[in-house]
């Protein structure tokens, strides 16, 4: 690559339009972020810099539904994303440490079947599985609706890291007379981290950002927060909807920026160990 | 993606089949077999039931469902069958607002894609890391700031107006052209990600010896560089074009009641006013099978390409 000149890879104006696509990637979140702060109760208005919108968030008369929506939220999100990560653990490793068989791909295609049936079908199909076995909408449905497809999440960078530690640390350890588990566990699972932590991670925030499938198996009653904003949405957009709007993306935001850190600082420790 | 199991191991041991191992991906086909593998079947048993009203079904075998989105037999069902418009023609929108998303996002995807792709280490991570941060933003929010942000008394007409661009404020909510700006904002990353991806392989020395032999740059994009990225660009394609034929959020949020697409058909079979479980059964069922068949032909496409 480093033949190549810099002129014969250069476009004139592709630089604007990358710019651009950013521009209309942030412009809409910035401005919500903006106007979060602005002390009118009218949301077009600029009244100058307040913190009134998130003192309601957390005080007002609605507090309390969206106290209890975030709790939702955030116990789903975690519980759904453990067990996804475990499971995708478990099936990383079947995949890529099992050699060949007949029906491997068979099988990648169905641990990645979730990313490939869209949504709103996924969300018809177990509304309608939880009410033919007379499972009651709630909770309980939303959770393992989420597991299910949190697993590719998990799955995907939890493969490609496992991919990318050679066997012979195994092999190694085995060789030096430790059993499969302390194997598993004393030099494969340490050398996984990174990989298990940014699938993990991963598995989070899809779960907290999921909207479709939530609204198709949650009961009467049961609210995550992004069913809450949608319900509040619908009345029209308040501003201490946009006070929750902007904390929740400051906490995707936290998340990437720990799972992007984290799998760099994996790949770097990999350099070392090679 | 297909490829990750192709080179699954480099050492002696991984070579060589381990049932043991194996039976380590049980739970995960058994989670995806029980709850989505399972729940399709059912949805495709329901799209043939009788309706309920008020929601739920009857077992009882019928073709009702697939009946009423093909054909319009009158008020009373007594007429004569015609071709019954209204469903294709959500379903016909869908596919054309999903296609120009597609297109739009490649348009501004590739550019963007190739763009950050040829810079420097240093700096092509930062840029990297930008596009895929909203992302991971809630979707539902990024659609609501969306919505908030091109209102007819909202932010952007408020600065075009401020700065003289626009006497009155242009009306973009709910109209076709929000819908895909909605659909365009929301999936744009999933286009530029793969075509980053196979950009960053190309070897560039092909483009040099292009130079060299007198071809001038588009010449040079068209005929050497698009060719090599082309998997890249299928892959982003498919990666938009399928979440947008099902958008729901887009369409509900940005588009209003005139621009419904397949998404808001079928979510008010179940949560709307409509309430006909086996209408919106079928409904999913032809749209699951519309997306297996691109899927379908991406694979054929892959495996063509492979060998």
């Amino acid at each position: 690559m480093a033949v190549a000149s810099e002129g014969v890879k250069r476009y004139p104006g592709f630089f604007f339009i990358a710019v651009f696509c950013l521009v209309v990637l942030y412009l809409p979140l910035l401005v919500v972020m903006a106007y979060s702060f602005n002390d009118s109760a009218s949301i077009t208005r600029w009244g100058g810099f307040s913190l009134r919108w998130y003192e309601e968030v957390f005080t007002g008369v609605e507090s309390a539904k969206y106290k209890t929506a975030a709790w939702n939220s955030i116990t789903i999100a975690l519980m759904a994303s453990v067990s996804a990560t475990v499971i995708a653990t478990a099936a990383a490793l079947g995949m890529i440490r099992s050699g060949s068989w007949r029906g491997k791909a068979s099988s990648f295609a169905l641990i990645n079947l979730p990313l490939m049936v869209p949504e709103i079908v996924t969300a018809v199909a177990t509304l309608i599985f939880f009410s033919a076995i007379g499972f009651k909408a709630g909770y309980l449905t939303i959770l393992v609706a989420h597991c299910v497809f949190c697993i590719p999440f998990a799955y995907l960078p939890i493969a490609a890291r496992l991919q990318g530690v050679e066997t012979i640390y195994e092999q190694a350890a085995m060789d030096l007379y430790a059993t499969r588990s302390q194997a598993f566990l004393k030099v494969l699972l340490p050398l996984l981290l990174p990989g298990i932590f940014s699938g993990f991670l991963l598995a989070f925030i899809i779960s907290l950002d999921d909207f479709i499938i939530t609204n198709f198996v949650k009961g009467a009653g049961v609210e995550t927060l992004p069913t809450a904003i949608f319900g509040a949405v619908k009345q029209g957009i308040k501003p201490n909807i946009m006070a929750i709007s902007t904390l929740m993306l400051l906490v995707s935001i936290l998340f990437v920026s720990v799972s992007y850190f984290v799998s760099r600082l994996g790949d770097s420790s990999e350099k070392v160990t090679k | 993606m297909a490829g990750i199991t192709q080179h699954s191991s480099s050492g002696s041991t991984g070579g060589t089949f381990d049932p043991l191992r194996k039976r380590l991906l049980f739970p995960a086909w058994l989670m995806i077999g029980f709850f989505l593998v399972l729940p399709v079947l059912m949805m495709l048993v329901y799209s043939f039931l009788t309706k309920e009203f008020r929601g739920g079904v009857v077992w009882e075998f019928s073709t009702a469902a697939y009946d009423q989105f093909f054909f319009d037999r009158g008020l009373f069902g007594d007429e004569p069958a015609k071709i019954e418009w209204t469903y294709i023609a959500i379903f016909w929108r869908s596919m054309v607002q999903a296609f120009t998303a597609t297109v739009i996002c490649l348009l501004i995807g590739f550019p963007t894609a190739y763009f950050i792709a040829t810079r420097p280490d240093s700096t092509r991570n930062i840029w990297l890391f930008l596009v895929t941060v909203p992302y991971w933003v809630n979707l539902l929010i990024r659609t609501v700031s969306m919505k908030f942000l091109i209102r007819d008394n909202g932010p952007l007409n408020e600065w075009l107006m401020m700065v003289g661009v626009i006497d009155s404020p242009i009306h973009l909510i709910n109209t076709n052209f929000a819908v895909q700006l909605g659909l365009f904002y929301s999936y744009l990353p999933f286009m530029v990600l793969p075509i980053y991806a196979s950009v960053e392989r190309f070897n560039f020395s092909l483009a040099e010896a292009a130079a060299d032999l007198y071809a001038d740059k588009w010449v040079i994009l068209r005929r050497v560089i698009l060719p090599a990225v082309k998997p890249g660009i299928i892959a982003g394609c498919i990666l938009v074009f399928v979440p947008s034929l099902g958008a729901f959020l887009a369409p509900d949020l940005l588009g209003g009641a005139k621009n419904f697409m397949i998404g808001s058909l079928i979510e008010e079979q179940f949560k709307g006013a409509a309430g006909n479980w086996p209408f919106g059964a079928a409904a999913s069922m032809i749209l699951l099978s519309m997306v297996l068949l691109v899927l379908m032909f991406y694979a054929r496409n892959q495996a063509r390409t492979a060998r």
